[in-house]
């Protein structure tokens, strides 16, 4: 029963974690602009999400009811948190010292991600605030 | 608590660019500076940047940072200009300068306070992220 509760919650807070990953990344990104041979890098969210938590949309965890099955939280344990999600940003417009970081773009997933961030966290805002309003039941 | 080392990152990158701007501001003041006796007039400095990993866990590729990693001096000639009533000027009445470029000086200024510009600016959206996600289940 509490299960079924906290299931959504659990959902947005592996994306919430994955997201301040992004945001680190990109911070990192930005940081390196100047700096010769540095490589871009950047995750495949969906790609990086799915290996967090094992489903595709919330509510739909992984039942472990066989000894064998791997559970979501084991993966998540073994996968690492952002797992293979991880690659290397292509430059459209090479330079000569090898940086491959594009400005543009990288502002660009920076405020989306931030915007995506607040997303998230008004969700989990939002799923608290139902959940109170349930137990309370006012 | 992943976000708390973008302070980390953006901070070390204000830190190198700062001091590249502060290498700047002495290659500009001495872009007139005259050789002395010794014929050694002054040499424009560049910094170099390098990667530098700042993340909690040793290896973890996804918080690099900045560090200045060396000030180099360049090698080209100085400008010699032929000025004879010169006090500092040589047998053949040339005077040697620095080899500042004061043009690239400029360009390299302007590049440095945008980068460090866009670092605050990262700061400044870490921080208010940091502080919304403490009032987490509050509103």
């Amino acid at each position: 029963m509490l299960n079924r509760l906290t299931q959504g919650l659990d959902f947005q807070a592996q994306a919430l974690s994955l997201r301040s990953e992004r945001q680190r990344l990109i911070a990192s990104n930005i940081a390196n602009a100047d700096t010769p041979g540095y490589v871009a890098r950047d995750m495949d969210f969906a790609k990086a999400l799915q290996a967090a938590t094992g489903t595709m949309s919330a509510g739909q965890a992984m039942d472990a009811r066989h000894p064998g099955h791997i559970g979501s939280a084991a993966v998540n344990l073994s996968g690492g948190r952002i797992g293979g999600a991880l690659t290397y940003a292509t430059s459209s417009q090479t330079s000569l010292d090898r940086n491959t970081v594009d400005m543009d773009r990288e502002r660009a997933s920076f405020a989306d991600n931030t915007v995506k961030y607040e997303a998230t966290l008004r969700f989990i805002n939002g799923n608290v605030r139902t959940t109170l309003s349930a137990i309370t039941g006012q | 608590m992943s976000m708390m080392s973008i302070f980390n990152v953006a901070g070390s990158a204000a830190s190198a660019q700062s001091q590249r701007l502060n290498v700047v501001a002495s290659n500009l003041a001495n872009v007139d500076t005259v050789a002395g006796p010794d014929g050694q007039a002054y040499k424009a400095r560049q910094v170099t940047f390098q990667t530098q990993l700042v993340g909690q866990m040793a290896g973890d590729e996804t918080a690099a940072g900045v560090r200045v990693s060396s000030v180099g001096e360049d090698q080209t000639p100085g400008r010699r200009v032929h000025d004879p009533k010169h006090p500092s000027a040589d047998g053949g009445g040339y005077v040697t300068y620095s080899n500042v470029n004061a043009v690239e000086e400029m360009v390299n200024m302007i590049s440095a306070s945008r980068s460090y510009q866009n670092n605050l600016e990262v700061m400044n959206t870490a921080k208010t992220l940091l502080l919304k996600t403490l009032q987490l289940g509050q509103g």
